[in-house]
């Protein structure tokens, strides 16, 4: 596919019908698939007339609830995407031996493991941990929304459009070949000369700069919106490492974004930051790029270790052990997390001296991570311990993550680095600590939080099927291949020579077959559990016996989340609360002030698609217009003047009272 | 960007913990708000600290190019806290210490990334990089 020489037109730059990769019978099946199942959709939706719901009360909303659950959605649909590409790896590795070439041809094969990286990390887990944050933060803070409510909403569709331009690679030229980071040489414009490294670079960079807006947003939010009382050593462990992780994303997010655009100047205008030749320097690319690499895995992790800690400290029925030392170990590693980037290239040959400093840092850094798996271990301790759906995913972290933090501190040694750097147990080890760690935490997420965000649990007996796919599942995957890894397997591998190594590649094969057994039942879990939505419900707002703000409101929230700001004197707040007999105010509403839809950041991130794809394509006017559009539509969307409205002190009163209502009729606790 | 325009602090009249209420009083969290004088003091020091290094440049001032190089350098940091105090308004007290706390992490930030990213590339610049390049690596 990589035809340099093909002549830019002035209309369509480099875009001809060649780019459609007809000739390739896997990609034209999945793009019949994916027409069909599109037209289906958009069918549905205009037969029982939706669009105008979506639009009104979706994607024009400002609401952080729905912003989130969008997120969560978001991440799910793309989860399939980055998943598909992991089956189709695993597939190939498993058949390709022997002489055979597998189905996969080289410049697909290389494109399938470079789009499930970026997909699995920018695109499944960061919305997913966004949109965790933008859901519980507001609430668990007692507040009505987040700081910047139109930014949330701009956010997410950034994040979205991101998300868009690499699905257009799918069907409309290629996706790059590079891996994950797309390092230069192999990214610069001499050995990757057609669309794959564009689509990339501006896919990202769209979607990071919804990124970086939502977390300035979130830090913004959780430093100025607390509900009085609520000091910064009383804020839920969700909330801190939330702020820690929004604190990370606002710090590290610029440094992708520069290198990024270095790159992309590399590419356009024939600068040599990072080319081979004329003084550029590669090196310079890996060391900027892994400044904001190592940060990122904090960003996925942090959150769903405040995760565990709710879920731990719920359904252990006790207050977290050690809140102090979770705090500062979340501090201790945002800062640590800026001091370990080098032992991302420990074999690039920066010598003794400089890996020894990287190797000892990044030993240190497990010490903070450490202690908290202890206070999670001592919160369990005499604990009445419930082992409800969140609570097994948080003892399966447990269990699996130990296992990937100890196969770290192991990669950690710049001697054995040496050895076991770029091969599969490097990847087995950072899947145990995403799989087992973020992934492992959203579910754990989903279940606990599903109630508040529906007004009804999640069906258990499919959970428990998707939970012992998933932990079964996740060990068949990858104990193969730390295993293959020991034996020098590398990464990245299309065809294999040796007939002994084959069959740990079944056995991977067959732990990613679990797994899709576990997302099916992961899928079949929600759709039963709407079902079954009636005899799931949850009337009291709080079903877990929940000690955090989010559980004193109703399930779903109102808009407005909290009719009076509650105030708070302890650091389970809702706990406390329940302790001292806390009685709901149910008179004296007062209207309040919310921020109004606004179509503007669909509008905006519409624009982005374009300008990404005039740029990728060449297609010149097409950048100029867009770029022109969105800053003629940012502009006037300062004229908009219909930012707020007042929900009326009645409507406030009948929404509370259909809440006191619902509880007295509900079962009695 | 409506900001904070969701949240009057509606407390349903418990007041009992002002202090705490990072709502809608301001007052003393307020960042300061700079007087004229101020505004010229910055704008004066601004130019001051661009011209002295185009002085430095264009006059044939006899120093060492690197001398120079590290002076330019120097004065941009300077520059850099000028902007910090008279325009960004910002001092010890402001945002409640907030902005104080975000400018120490900036720079802890910034000096591991600077420092690091010069000690690593001076690493791989010496060990890796063809001999004839090695003057331009950095």
């Amino acid at each position: 596919m990589t035809e340099p020489s093909i002549p830019i037109s002035p209309i369509f730059g480099r875009l001809t019908l060649a780019a459609l990769p007809l000739h390739e019978p896997i990609l034209v099946v999945t793009f019949i698939a994916v027409a069909l199942g599109g037209a289906a959709v958009v069918g549905a939706l205009t037969y029982f007339r939706l669009w105008g719901y979506l639009w009104r009360e979706w994607f024009t909303s400002v609401d952080h609830k729905k912003i989130g659950i969008m997120y969560m959605v978001l991440g799910l649909v793309m989860l399939l995407r980055g998943f598909s590409d992991a089956l189709m790896m695993r597939l190939q590795q498993a058949i390709a031996f022997g002489g055979s070439d597998g189905y996969l041809p080289a410049h697909h094969y290389d494109q399938v493991f470079t789009a499930h990286g970026v997909i699995m990390i920018f695109f499944v887990a960061m919305p997913f941990v966004t949109g965790l944050m933008n859901y519980v933060v507001p609430l668990q803070i007692g507040a009505r929304d987040v700081s910047f409510p139109f930014l949330n909403n701009f956010s997410f569709w950034m994040t979205t459009a991101g998300a868009i331009i690499v699905m257009m690679s799918l069907f409309i030229g290629e996706f790059a070949q590079t891996g994950w980071l797309a390092f230069p040489p192999l990214s610069g414009l001499g050995a990757s000369p057609y669309v794959g490294v564009d689509y990339y670079i501006w896919a990202l960079q769209v979607a990071g700069v919804g990124t970086t807006l939502s977390g300035i947003n979130l830090v913004c939010t959780i430093i100025k919106m607390r509900a009085p009382g609520m000091s910064l050593m009383k804020m839920p462990v969700f909330t801190w490492t939330s702020l820690c992780t929004n604190i990370l994303i606002v710090a590290s997010f610029p440094v992708l974004t520069a290198v990024l655009a270095l790159l992309g100047l590399d590419r356009y205008v024939g600068t040599n930051f990072f080319t081979n030749d004329f003084g550029g320097n590669p090196m310079m690319y890996v060391n900027l790029i892994w400044i904001w690499g190592h940060p990122e895995v904090y960003i996925l992790i942090l959150p769903l270790f405040g995760v565990f800690s709710e879920v731990t400290a719920t359904f252990s029925g006790k207050k977290l052990f050690g809140y102090t030392s979770m705090v500062y170990a979340t501090v201790v590693i945002t800062i640590l997390s800026y001091l370990v980037w080098l032992h991302h290239f420990f074999t690039m040959g920066s010598g003794a001296s400089v890996n020894s400093f990287f190797g000892i840092t990044t030993m240190i850094i497990s010490i903070p991570t450490g202690a908290k798996i202890f206070n999670w271990l001592f919160t369990m301790y005499r604990g009445r311990i419930r082992f409800e759906l969140p609570m097994m995913w948080t003892v399966a972290f447990m269990l699996t993550f130990v296992i990937g933090g100890m196969t770290g501190v192991l990669l950690a040694v710049p001697p054995a680095d040496f050895v076991l750097h770029n091969s599969l147990f490097l990847i087995a080890h950072f899947h145990n600590v995403i799989i087992g760690g973020v992934l492992f935490g959203l579910f754990a997420a989903i279940a606990y939080w599903w109630p508040k965000a529906f007004g009804f649990k999640l069906d258990p007996f499919w959970g428990h099927v998707s939970f012992w796919c998933w932990v079964v599942g996740f060990w068949f995957a990858f104990a193969p291949l730390y295993v293959l890894g020991l034996m020098g397997v590398t990464r990245r591998m299309r065809v294999f020579d040796d007939p002994s190594l084959q069959i740990w590649f079944v056995i991977a094969a067959f732990g990613a077959v679990l797994i899709a057994c576990g997302i099916a039942a992961f899928l079949i879990q929600i759709a039963v559990s709407i079902l079954r939505r009636d005899s799931l419900r949850d009337e009291t707002g709080d079903p877990w016996g929940g000690r955090t703000l989010e559980w004193a409101t109703s399930s779903p929230p109102p808009d407005y989340n909290f009719a009076f700001t509650p105030v708070i004197h302890d650091n389970d707040a809702w706990a406390d609360m329940k302790k001292r007999g806390y009685e709901r105010p149910l008179t004296g509403f007062r209207p309040i002030h919310m921020p109004a839809n606004t179509g503007t950041g669909v509008i905006l991130s519409g624009l982005s698609i374009g300008l990404a794809f005039g740029l990728i394509w060449y297609i010149w006017w097409l950048a100029g217009l867009s770029f022109l559009g969105i800053l003629a539509v940012s502009i006037a969307h300062t004229f908009n003047y219909h930012r707020d409205f007042h929900i009326p002190a009645d409507e406030v009163s009948r929404t509370e009272a259909e809440r006191t209502a619902r509880l007295a009729a509900g079962v009695p606790a | 960007m409506s900001a904070a325009t969701t949240h009057e602090a509606n407390q349903g009249g418990r007041h009992d913990h002002p202090g705490h209420g990072e709502h809608a009083n301001h007052g003393h969290d307020e960042p300061a708000h700079g007087t004229l004088g101020s505004y010229l003091w910055g704008f004066g020091l601004s130019v001051l600290l661009t011209a002295i290094p185009f002085a430095l440049v264009m006059a044939d001032t006899g120093l060492s190019a690197r001398l120079v190089g590290f002076l330019i350098v120097a004065l941009a940091a300077v520059q850099v806290v000028v902007h910090m105090i008279f325009f960004l308004h910002m001092n010890p007290r402001s945002e409640g210490g907030w902005t104080a706390l975000a400018l120490v992490f900036t720079l802890i930030v910034v000096v591991i990334t600077l420092s690091g990213t010069l000690w690593v590339m001076y690493h791989l610049n010496a060990n890796m990089m063809p001999v004839h390049s090695m003057s331009d690596g950095l």
